[in-house]
């Protein structure tokens, strides 16, 4: 899946930044302290903005473009923060089998972007996932909290059409 | 050093305990196959073309990182060994944008090369047709296309551990990984100082120099234009490659030749204004000697250095030289002095330059190289391997041209200007120079061979006329991150400090005729044409840059003395300090 970049403004505060640059100094000259200095970074800031990359580049002396390899590979890693509305679609295979990847394309196409990144007004993002182990009710799909089970595009499409109508008002 | 015995194919050699066996193979006259594989610089066993099969391991080793042992039995050329490779071969091929004839690297490309030597008639895999171009152009120096790379990282190994900059890595995974930079940004927005050393080591087309002939040819037909010519000092002893001579050869009196043959109206040698550079900077240098002032005075000849500088080291941009680099100079010469002196309108002469060198081509465009106000100082700067494509595509039978010399108008020079193209050169020059200035004696001994050789970091002390003066050498941009950080912190003194951005000088710059890894990988190009141009100062009359009848000439008619208000005016220029992350609005 292209880990796409974020068009959302990056909104880090002085605390967030703090977290970080005290946990980047307390794994001292560790070389291969990268990955779990990313994970923390993860955990702050909810995902891994270029601002946030910068840093991490310049405290350990590890070039940006090295760091964001890292970032890109591993799927544990995101570069997108998350909507207001997240919305996830299951593509575990009995997902999929039962039409889930048509359920994610009309999805993104209502909503405005692709999977794995985010809307420009931040109110939306689109995660695939795999498997979520309520294969019952395939296909599912959840947004926040909510879960919604055995659609089709129609029922889909009604639920998505309900949270566009929602983030309009607000 | 110890050593161990094993058998090559049934042939028992002895190697070194710590060979690997790419290595012991070679020895028992063996090539085996890599693409990934640079010696010292990127040992990654990645690629799998160098696949063998040894005893005692369960399945094929990558030859190039797998360690020999007493006994062990390698056997190269195996069954299993060969189709192992042939399979690798054709899936690398199978997303390779084979549009070899008309790609640049053509007949000299790592991969074409394997093709042919392990006779692969069809690429079974792949739908070679859906492959487009993926270009990258928004360097002026460098033009990338991802459709050609087959992963091999030897230009993110150059990047970042001999030139420790890093701006290039592989992006995302599995079939989606690609060489780029962080974020998927252009290059233009990252801090690379154009030094092309990733040109030279990409094994295909995937990176190239932007071609800049088709300028070149059109200023030739041109009729309005006096097109002049000048070649930086290490061009004369790296050409030949481009024509099946010797690594090392000086074909300074055929470049010349060819030239002429070219069209070009004057043919002159950079050399000249490398021995202007030292006039000026040695100046420049006992000023701030006096002074005690913006010690230590670093040369700033090499503008991927001077780009590295003000993104990297912002710091010591008070420290650069303010001299112009030579290939400005002779521009600046040229549409000043020159045309002057030839009653030539400036605007009608086209300065071409000869380089060994990528960052020359940035080095042009930069702010402040403008002698006179709206032309800039050189209107195309072309490496040594386009000039080599320009001599081809001109029919010129290059190895059997009578030996010509330069035009003498600037064509006169000494062996401190042609050491130039060497790590050290600059140093040794400005010393030959800067010591009988100031001992008022002629120096008994005229080589500084301290600050000679291959080494990345050389350092020396002499003494001035009873003042002991520190300096100090780098090559190769991680060695010169290496010493600058010493100087920072207080543990080294220097006064002067020569830098230049590849490993070796410019006779290994970026610009230069790209040798195959295999060669690169046993054969140290930088020695071999470092000891053409000591060779070529050895011989020479001439050997100080201020004995240089041409540049007294210019002094006395012209711009005064060194240092004058002129010579700044015309052979000066200014730096900025520039952002790591330059696309990135707001950064540390």
């Amino acid at each position: 899946m292209p880990n796409l970049k974020t068009k959302v403004p990056f909104r880090g505060t002085k605390e967030q930044e703090k977290e970080l640059v005290d946990f980047i100094r307390s794994m001292g000259d560790d070389k291969g302290a990268v990955m779990p200095i990313l994970q923390k970074a993860q955990e702050i800031y909810g995902y891994l903005p270029e601002e946030v990359q910068i840093i991490i580049a310049e405290m350990t002396g590890v070039p940006l473009s090295e760091i964001y390899g890292i970032a890109s590979f591993y799927a544990q890693f995101t570069l997108n923060p998350k909507g207001k509305y997240q919305i996830s679609v299951c593509l575990g295979t009995a997902c999929y089998v039962k039409g889930a990847g048509d359920i994610l394309d009309k999805i993104c196409e209502m909503v405005g972007c692709e999977a794995g990144s985010i809307t420009d007004d931040g109110l939306f993002s689109i995660d695939a996932t795999r498997c979520i182990g309520a294969c019952g009710l395939a296909p599912v799909l959840t947004i926040n909290e909510n879960v919604y089970g055995r659609l089709d595009i129609a029922q889909a499409e009604h639920i998505i059409k309900g949270y566009l109508d929602k983030a309009k008002e607000n | 050093m110890s050593t161990v015995k094993v058998k090559v194919n049934g042939v028992e050699v002895e190697c070194p305990a710590n060979a690997t066996v790419l290595e012991a193979a070679r020895l028992a006259g063996i090539e085996i196959p890599t693409l990934c594989y640079m010696k010292e610089i990127n040992a990654i066993g990645a690629c799998r073309i160098c696949v063998t099969e040894v005893s005692g391991a369960r399945g094929l080793v990558a030859a190039c990182v797998y360690p020999v042992a007493e006994g062990m039995e390698i056997n190269t050329n195996s069954q299993k060994a060969y189709n192992a490779r042939k399979m690798t071969l054709e899936l690398i091929l199978s997303n390779h944008r084979r549009d070899c004839l008309t790609c640049d690297r053509n007949q000299n490309c790592e991969l074409q090369k394997l093709a042919k030597d392990y006779n692969i008639k069809d690429v079974r895999f792949g739908h070679p047709e859906e492959l487009k171009p993926q270009i990258e152009d928004s360097m002026i120096h460098l033009i990338r296309d991802n459709s050609k790379c087959i992963l091999c990282r030897r230009c993110v190994a150059v990047c970042k551990e001999m030139q420790g900059i890093g701006v290039i890595g592989p992006n995302d995974r599995g079939f989606e990984t690609h060489i780029s930079c962080a974020f998927d940004r252009n290059l233009e927005e990252t801090a690379c100082v154009s030094c092309g050393q990733c040109i030279t080591v990409c094994p295909t087309g995937a990176l190239t120099e932007r071609d800049c002939t088709d300028k070149v040819w059109n200023a030739l037909a041109d009729k309005s234009k006096f097109v002049v010519v000048g070649t930086a000092p290490s061009v004369r002893v790296t050409l030949g490659e481009c024509f099946d001579m010797p690594v090392g050869t000086n074909v300074q009196g055929k470049m010349v030749a060819a030239l002429r043959r070219l069209g070009f109206d004057k043919v002159f040698d950079v050399d000249v204004t490398a021995d202007l550079t030292i006039l000026e900077e040695g100046t420049e240098f006992l000023e701030r000697l006096n002074s005690g002032e913006n010690l230590p005075l670093i040369t700033s000849c090499s503008p991927g250095w001077v780009k590295f500088c003000e993104h990297y080291y912002p710091e010591f941009i008070p420290n650069l030289s303010s001299c112009k680099s030579p290939q400005q100079m002779f521009g600046a010469m040229m549409k000043t002095y020159y045309a002057e002196k030839m009653g030539i309108d400036p605007k009608d002469i086209f300065v071409v330059s000869i380089m060994p060198c990528t960052a020359k081509k940035f080095e042009r465009f930069r702010d402040y190289q403008e002698a006179v106000p709206g032309l800039r100082d050189v209107d195309a700067a072309i490496t040594t391997r386009e000039l080599a494509r320009m001599i081809a595509t001109a029919g010129i039978s290059f190895k059997d041209l009578p030996d010509e010399d330069f035009d003498p108008a600037f064509g006169i020079s000494s062996g401190a200007g042609v050491i130039f193209g060497a790590t050290g050169g600059v140093m040794e020059a400005a010393l030959r120079t800067v010591t009988e200035i100031v001992t008022g004696q002629e120096l008994k001994k005229l080589e500084f061979t301290e600050v000679r050789g291959t080494e990345g970091i050389k350092e020396a002390q002499y003494d001035l006329g009873g003042r002991l003066v520190r300096v100090a050498v780098a090559s190769g941009l991680s060695n010169a991150r290496a010493l600058l950080e010493r100087v920072k912190s207080g543990e080294a003194q220097y006064d002067m400090i020569e830098i230049m951005a590849c490993p070796g000088g410019c006779v290994n710059g970026g610009g230069q005729p790209i040798q195959p890894q295999s060669v690169r990988n046993f054969v140290d190009l930088r020695a071999k044409r470092a000891a053409a141009i000591y060779d070529a100062d050895k011989e020479m009359k001439l050997r100080k840059s201020h004995e240089n009848p041409v540049i007294k000439e210019i002094y006395d008619t012209y711009l005064e003395k060194p240092g004058s208000h002129k010579a700044h005016k015309i052979l000066h220029t200014k730096y900025q300090a520039r952002s790591k992350y330059p696309g990135v609005a707001v950064a540390e």
